[in-house]
């Protein structure tokens, strides 16, 4: 067998090998912190870029896979590999770890501690998306978990932290240890003493089985998605956190909950999630439309953002439900796109609040003078979460939509009302931050934002107005994944 | 009794044990002042050897397992020799942390006590017989007696000595009391000639599970299991903190090594299926786990004290193992050995670290933890580590443990044991988290961090590096140390 390097592995362990080497630098040398983590994730970021450019579409399936024994007693395996779901969100990941390290260079207190954490957390991100052992990947998404808690408890914003960070961190866990338990039953009831995804695939558990086991699996980690009716904990932590932590979350975290939902729930149960599907529509269309009718009424900038991650993350919980080659192909590059665009307001919320000290959208004002360039990537995003064609939020949006008018007109109805309160949001929200005239109480105290900020809010607008202009750049990639979830369950 | 070599090996530590604390007795009264640490350094140095020597030179292997020992007083097979291990090494690692203790760490009498007791444990991992067992539980018990009140101008340390060897005595009573009746009924008092009749039938199953019950009295003071607990939350509190450490490990891993044994050889050859009897008295210890994790956990949320609340938090634990032990399954009796494992360095890791705080500050209240990160950002990471385990969070040991319990629990059905055990780990989380809080969050009061540091003296930072390493090598490596626990569970279904 010929050598091949091993992309996946080092896209993971990077984050985890540039933490180490931060805590044994001395605290003092912040500067020299920041430049190895930035380092570090720009490397990531190249790396997956070239996954991206060299995933062959053409032969599809899992790509650049790295099989090794762990506990072979147990069928354990250190198993991983790409496929056309996956890539995207390993581009995703890669992307907000490089922003959200822009936009935190500024952070003071203890930064070798809160890149070392945060990239623990990365790590975990990134091990999930490529997991292909069940075992490994339960083991990175509770990396990805307990992070949280430090982060957010530690560096968040000190009124409600305590209790946000507590909240996330049990709502997360409650939800992964009962998918574990199905993961469990999963293991012992194929009867082929593995954990690994491709052959349990294979394993044909009896539709008995799958109805019990399916909505435990699924719920459990769709908790992490932001499934209503187990949101609550969402917002509170958005609001509670930094924002480089929150838009790992929001940006990145999030989609952790849907895709493991989706790789475990969906695709090692398929007729589970047929049986099911209806409950999860349900589910999701009333987080799409009461996830946006919140976020209506919130006041606080992140509050609002992170209601509108609800209503979003709907979205993609609305095209996995519906089981067709329409509906998941529209979450899949929903997952990107949110991700992308909810990172950039999270980061542009941040920095109006770094320097207005406040999030009260009725307290501010006047702000697109100011900072012209954190404006026009708002208003990108806001076009993103409007579902604008031309932008990354149409091409995602209405695949979904299709598919759900394939299954229930009704359904695709009554989340389509989504769209309106969205714009109705986020266009009132740009007049008030943006346009109106700046409060006397701000006056003198605001500045524009800094070169490192611009080239964040650069990167992440340019990627949701290229993936809008030419959908070929992602579409493509994720129905080949989508194919092969269609063969789980049956061909459709 | 015919001399074989195999009689040496199958004791070589405790031989080694032996001579150890001899040579400390000898050489110790000539130490003076300040010189008395070495004692410490001698026996902690001791210990890493004779663990170094018995793997080299004792282990067992394929031929020595069926051989019967000294009249079959002990077995020498991979169970023993892999819990004799983890004993040793955690005395070694006590040894580390009572150096630096200011009554015990210059008195080498504690550290031949330390020895005395992980002698008696060895045996107790060892025995094959009643007598024998009697004899290993009661020369491990007696030193930890002593050892807890050693302390004896501290009021408190006296009262838990009292009051730890009141309960041990009592219960210990009790399970004789169950030897002496299982030898009156069968007329042997070898456990493997036991499980012959109860195989036979010559022992009907339900006598030898009542008096097995008994037995469990005895054991399960050791191990802290509700409704045997009471002792543990005071005692660990009065005690020297690092004699808790060793209790809260070892001495639990030890009676875990005996009713590991004792269980298989009752249910031996009724295993598959089980019979209705051994079945229900199965789901009776299964409950008695549930209660004991669940009470464990809940009493730990409203402790302020850090010595009490590792108390419960080890009592929950204690219920968390006996998960693997009620599976009754290979996969249930390797989950347990690994386990302990994990929970020996964990454990040992915390209290370690509340030792080394202890020294420094005189309390061991958890409000006072506050602004450690900023105080010792080094016992900080530790804590972490030792606490992020103890809930069961990847990559440290206590992740994998935990998921091999629940496995265990799942593979024979008993999806209800699996789904208390996970809602404890949330309400584990909870507090576990709380106090991580208080140690990165929290400021001192004045805010003055950097003029209060907590330096750590040599054997502390020595002993919770070699844990912390030793958790994520558990957490990560997770084969080598599966296979070792797997060896020893095996041990246990084919004799």
């Amino acid at each position: 067998m010929e050598f091949q390097f091993p992309i996946l592995s080092v896209i993971v362990f990077i984050p985890i090998i540039a933490g180490v080497l931060m805590m044994l630098m001395p605290a003092e040398r912040k500067n020299e912190v920041r430049i190895i983590a930035l380092a570090a994730a720009v490397l990531a970021l190249l790396l997956s870029i070239w996954v991206y450019i060299t995933y062959d579409q053409n032969v599809a399936g899992y790509q650049f896979e790295e099989v090794y024994d762990w506990v072979p007693a147990l069928g354990i395996g250190y198993h991983v590999g790409v496929d056309g779901m996956s890539i995207p969100l390993v581009l995703l990941t890669g992307v907000v770890m490089f922003t959200g390290v822009l936009i935190s260079w500024g952070l003071d207190d203890r930064p070798r501690e809160f890149f070392a954490i945060l990239f623990l957390l990365a790590t975990g991100v990134f091990g999930v998306f490529v997991s292909l052992d069940l075992f490994l990947l339960f083991f990175f998404y509770e990396i990805a978990v307990f992070p949280m808690y430090l982060l957010i408890a530690i560096w968040g914003w000190a009124k409600t932290r305590e209790y946000a960070a507590m909240k996330l961190t049990l709502y997360l866990f409650v939800g992964s240890v009962i998918a574990l338990v199905g993961i469990l039953a999963m293991y012992f009831g194929s009867g082929l003493e593995t954990f690994d995804m491709i052959k349990l695939e294979e394993a044909n558990f009896s539709e008995h089985f799958q109805n019990i086991w399916f909505l435990p699996v699924f719920l459990g980690f769709a908790v992490l998605g932001g499934i209503w009716p187990f949101h609550n904990w969402s917002p509170d932590g958005h609001v509670a956190a930094p924002t480089a932590v929150s838009m790992f979350h929001a940006g990145v975290l999030m989609k952790l909950g849907a895709f493991a939902a989706l790789r475990v729930g969906i695709m090692l149960l398929p007729q589970g999630a047929e049986r099911w599907s209806g409950l999860i529509m349900v589910f999701a269309v009333i987080a799409v439309v009461y996830g946006a009718l919140i976020a209506f009424m919130q006041d606080d900038l992140k509050y609002m953002i992170g209601f509108s991650s609800v209503s979003h993350m709907g979205l993609v919980m609305l095209g996995l439900s519906t089981l067709n080659k329409n509906g998941l192909t529209g979450a899949g590059v929903q997952m990107f796109s949110h991700g992308v665009m909810t990172a950039l307001f999270f980061a542009v919320a941040g920095m109006i609040y770094d320097r207005a000290h406040t999030r009260y959208i009725s307290e501010l004002g006047g702000m697109g003078k100011i900072m012209p360039f954190a404006m026009i990537g708002f208003i990108i995003g806001g076009f993103v979460s409007m579902g604008m064609p031309g932008f990354s939020g149409f091409v995602a949006e209405f695949p979904i939509f299709m598919g759900v008018w394939q299954v229930s007109p009704w359904i695709a109805i009554i989340a389509t009302t989504s769209i309106v309160i969205t714009a109705a949001y986020i266009l009132r929200n740009v007049r008030d931050v943006f346009f109106r005239p700046l409060p006397k109480k701000l006056e003198g105290q605001i500045t524009d934002v800094i070169v490192l900020d611009k080239v964040a809010i650069f990167t992440v607008s340019a990627l949701m107005i290229a993936l809008g202009l030419f959908p070929i750049i992602l579409v493509p990639m994720v129905q080949t994944g989508v194919d092969n979830i269609l063969r789980l369950l049956g061909g459709a | 009794m015919r001399y074989t070599s195999t009689m040496v090996m199958s004791i070589l530590p405790e031989i080694l044990l032996l001579i150890l604390g001899i040579i400390l007795l000898v050489i110790e009264p000539f130490w003076k002042g300040d010189k008395r640490r070495n004692a410490g350094k001698l026996t902690a140095a001791g210990l890493f050897v004779i663990m170094a020597l018995s793997i080299y030179f004792g282990r067992p292997n394929e031929s020595t397992m069926d051989e019967v020992v000294f009249g079959g007083m002990i077995r020498f097979d991979w169970l023993a020799f892999f819990f004799k291990m983890m004993f040793v090494f955690s005395a070694a690692v006590t040894a580390l942390f009572m150096m630096d203790h200011e009554i015990l760490g210059k008195r080498g009498e504690s550290y031949i006590m330390l020895l005395a007791a992980t002698l008696g444990m060895n045996l107790m991992a060892a025995s094959a017989d009643l007598v024998m067992l009697f004899l290993a539980i009661e020369t491990a018990s007696i030193p930890l007696y002593v050892l807890a009140g050693f302390t004896v101008a501290d009021k408190k340390s006296t009262e838990s000595g009292i009051k730890y060897l009141l309960f041990g005595a009592m219960t210990t009573a009790v399970m004789l009391y169950g030897f002496s009746l299982l030898f009156g009924f069968a007329g042997t008092t070898n456990l493997y000639a036991l499980a012959d009749q109860v195989v036979t039938g010559q022992l009907p199953l339900g006598v030898a599970l009542g008096l097995f019950l008994l037995i469990v009295v005895g054991l399960g003071f050791k191990v802290a299991i509700v409704p045997f607990h009471f002792w543990a939350p005071d005692v660990y509190t009065g005690s020297p903190t690092p004699v808790v450490g060793f209790l809260s490990t070892a001495s639990k891993a030890a009676g875990f090594a005996v009713l590991a044994r004792l269980f298989i050889i009752g249910f031996e050859g009724n295993l598959f299926p089980l019979s209705d009897l051994a079945y229900s008295w199965a789901s009776i210890l299964a409950v008695l786990a549930a209660i004991t994790m669940t009470l464990g956990n809940l009493v730990a949320l409203k402790q302020t004290n850090m010595k009490r609340l590792l108390a419960y938090s080890s009592i929950a634990h204690s219920g968390y193992a006996m998960i693997g032990l009620v599976a009754l399954t290979e996969l249930g009796m390797t989950s347990l050995v690994f386990y302990l494992l994990a929970y020996i360095l964990t454990n040992l890791a915390a209290f370690g670290t509340a030792i080394a705080f202890e020294r420094v500050t005189g309390s061991t209240e958890i409000k006072d933890y506050a602004g450690l990160s900023r105080r010792s950002p080094g016992l900080a990471i530790i804590m972490l580590v030792a606490f992020l385990s103890l809930a069961g969070m990847p990559p440290f040991g206590g992740f994998v443990a935990k998921i091999f319990v629940f496995a265990a629990a799942v593979q024979v059905n008993m999806i209800w044991l699996a789904v208390i055990g996970i809602l404890n780990s949330i309400i584990g989380l909870y507090y576990y988290l709380n106090v991580l809080k208080v140690i990165y969050l929290y400021r001192m009061e004045g805010e003055d961090e950097e003029s209060h540091p907590i330096p750590l003296t040599r054997p502390y930072a020595l002993g919770l590096v070699v844990l912390s390493v030793g958790i994520l090598l558990v957490g990560t490596l997770i084969a080598p140390w599966f296979g070792f626990s797997n060896e020893a569970a095996l041990n246990l279904f084919k004799f």
